[in-house]
């Protein structure tokens, strides 16, 4: 299968080194590969929230640690992204209690709504849809997760709000 | 009325910031516990409060803190588990977002009872936000001296931290957790040796939930004695139950141990009954991993005994007629649910959240995902039942942790109490084609079908 390459802007800005070597200092002395989740976050939410593997070899150089250390790493987890993203992740939670509360009659909607099926993001990268495991908001379902925040008791004019707002640039997604 | 310990406070305004929080009796049991008490007279407080683990196993927490290893000289750790993502579960999240200064609390008196003086508090990558209150509040605490060196001029130093996670729900394994928080992929430790011995960089290590943490700071204010008055039998103290699904008051509650299922059901001070005037059909009361109980065993246990908030009245009857209290993560489902649906939902969260380090986990996962979907979508065939109870039980017992039985569990649980819903759908298909089947006609309305056939 062909796999598309991606090209990715490193900016590792004086800011983003300064709370690299806070996180760093929360640790030991030579334990600072106990910092690569906070740090993977970090320069994440600074670089379009995705990780091409020439930002994960630059943070596997700031903690002095071997490149494979990070790419597992990042490999494991969902939260990191190894190829660019739709601006706005509406990430639907899709276990249990969020179904009991139709929220796949709501990812359903919201797909058709931006033209688009699960996993890929709208032809103008602003938006995508997922379907996450429980997110810990099981009694205020149906629910997603829009960057660093929860939207909960999401009904179909929420979601058409959450739209607006993001095409209208009025949504935080993260909490700095 | 139950008892409130963790929630009491919840309700005052401005709780959040350590002014508020501080002007009501805040950080006492620090005060208490390093100018009054030894780190072991603190131990065994916890002891005698008979405080179990809130994260789901229920182990005694002050035994748990007699096991770390004092003698090596190494450095010691308290680890917090925040990594709540048990299905179900989300009562970790409001303690954290509603009075973050309790677990800060909590977290200083417990690593000066375990002589730790580095701690974290390891959260959910998905709890972004309530990672910066906790940010937020523990430089708070800390510039108001409650955190760094010398605390309250008693010579004790501690550091805490709070790491974030990846978005991983095995981290929540206390030794996944602690390849986390090393900067590593989160599997599983072959255990021994324990966290105790060896955890955090091989140091000794206690790993607790945020619950059993928040439980401590009232332990030490009062007594453990005090504590153990609440509850039943071994079931002591309050549990902070997160209730969901087809029920009217969703959200986190704080109960005596000990109250009734059917009180807590109903009454309006609780779940206040069914969300629609449909009838319960099944529920789920400790998390997604422990098995779920068909209606006539919900109030009564199987030898017609009231069915009470209990470690041991919840897993009575064993896995027969019981389930388990777990983490408290309280699920309830009318007569529209699916529990051919709802089992494969489960367990595709299984197969997805497998770190895939043991073969039984990682194959038999995806089997049984594999297995779940085709029946709900009507390709099931009359072997499949069994077929699942075969590779339920070759994963259970099989796995270097929890995940692979808490997988297995749930299936073998549906199949064991709703048997006529899986034969329904193997037998149906065409019945069983739109998504919501039974909110259409519920299964009781069809149930008949399969009756005849059986005869």
């Amino acid at each position: 299968m062909e796999r598309t390459q991606y090209k990715q802007e490193i900016n590792m800005t004086e800011a983003l080194m300064t709370r690299i070597n806070e996180l760093i200092s929360h640790y030991p002395e030579g334990k600072q590969k106990s910092a690569l989740l906070p740090v993977l976050h970090e320069v994440q939410d600074a670089h379009n929230d995705w990780l091409s593997i020439e930002l994960q070899d630059k943070v596997a150089e700031i903690l002095s640690i071997k490149p494979v250390e990070v790419y597992e790493v990042v490999s494991f987890y969902t939260m990191f992204n190894r190829r660019p993203v739709g601006k706005y992740m509406f990430e639907f939670c899709q276990t249990s209690p969020c179904c009991l509360n139709g929220v796949e009659d709501l990812m359903d909607y919201t797909c058709e709504k931006l033209g688009v099926k699960v996993g890929e993001p709208t032809a103008d990268g602003l938006f995508e849809v997922r379907g996450v495991e429980c997110l810990g908001a099981c009694g205020y379902a149906p629910m997603m997760q829009l960057g660093d925040f929860y939207k909960e008791h999401l009904t179909k004019e929420k979601v058409d709000q959450l739209i607006d707002d993001c095409k209208n640039n009025t949504i935080i997604l993260h909490d700095k | 009325m139950s008892q409130k310990i963790l929630l009491d406070k919840v309700n005052i305004p401005g709780i959040k910031t350590y002014e508020v929080y501080r002007a009501n009796g805040g950080y006492a049991s620090v005060e208490k516990a390093l100018k009054t008490l030894t780190p072991d007279e603190v131990v065994e407080e916890v002891k005698t409060s008979g405080l179990r683990g809130r994260g789901g196993a229920g182990f005694p927490a002050g035994m748990k803190w007699s096991f770390i290893d004092k003698k090596s000289g190494k450095p010691r750790h308290l680890v917090c588990n925040a990594d709540e993502s048990e299905p179900g579960t989300f009562k970790d999240r409001y303690l954290m977002e509603y009075i973050p200064h309790l677990l800060i609390e909590g977290m200083i008196t417990s690593s000066y009872a375990l002589g730790a003086n580095l701690s974290y508090i390891y959260i959910r990558g998905e709890y972004m936000w309530v990672y910066k209150i906790l940010e937020r509040a523990i430089a708070e605490a800390k510039a108001a001296g409650w955190l760094g060196k010398n605390i309250l001029g008693t010579g004790y130093d501690l550091d805490l931290y709070v790491q974030i996670g990846g978005g991983a729900y095995i981290c929540g394994e206390e030794t996944a957790l602690i390849e986390s928080l090393e900067g590593k992929r989160g599997n599983p430790r072959i255990k021994p040796p324990f966290p105790a011995v060896s955890g955090l960089w091989a140091n000794p290590t206690v790993v607790n939930n945020v619950e059993t943490i928040a439980a401590v700071p009232w332990i030490v204010n009062n007594s453990g004695a005090d504590y153990a008055k609440i509850g039943i039998g071994r079931s002591t103290g309050t549990k902070l139950i997160s209730a969901s699904g087809n029920i009217k008051n969703p959200g986190v509650y704080e109960i005596d141990l000990g109250l009734s299922v059917y009180e807590f059901m109903n009454s309006d001070e609780y779940l206040g009954g069914m969300s629609s005037d449909r009838p319960l059909k099944a529920f789920v009361p400790g998390g997604s991993s422990v098995p779920i109980l068909p209606a006539n065993l919900i109030y009564k246990t199987a030898n017609g005994e009231d069915r009470l908030m209990t470690y041991e009245s919840l897993s009575d009857g064993g896995f027969a007629t019981g389930s388990m209290l777990g983490s408290g993560g309280f699920i309830v489902y009318d007569d529209t649910a699916c529990i051919v649906r709802n089992t494969w939902n489960f367990s595709r969260f299984y197969h997805h959240e497998s770190c895939g380090q043991c073969s039984p986990c990682r194959e038999g996962t995806g089997w049984l995902e594999k297995v779940l979907h085709r029946i709900e979508n009507g390709h099931g065939r009359e072997e499949d039942i069994e077929l699942l109870l075969s590779i339920q039980s070759k994963i259970e017992g099989n796995t270097i942790c929890p995940l692979g039985d808490a997988a297995s569990w749930p299936v073998a649980a549906a199949i064991r109490h709703f048997r006529d819903e899986f034969e329904y759908h193997i037998r149906f298909p065409e019945k069983i084609k739109n998504r919501n089947h039974f909110v259409v006609e519920p299964f009781e309305s069809v149930k008949h079908f399969i009756v005849k056939e059986n005869v």
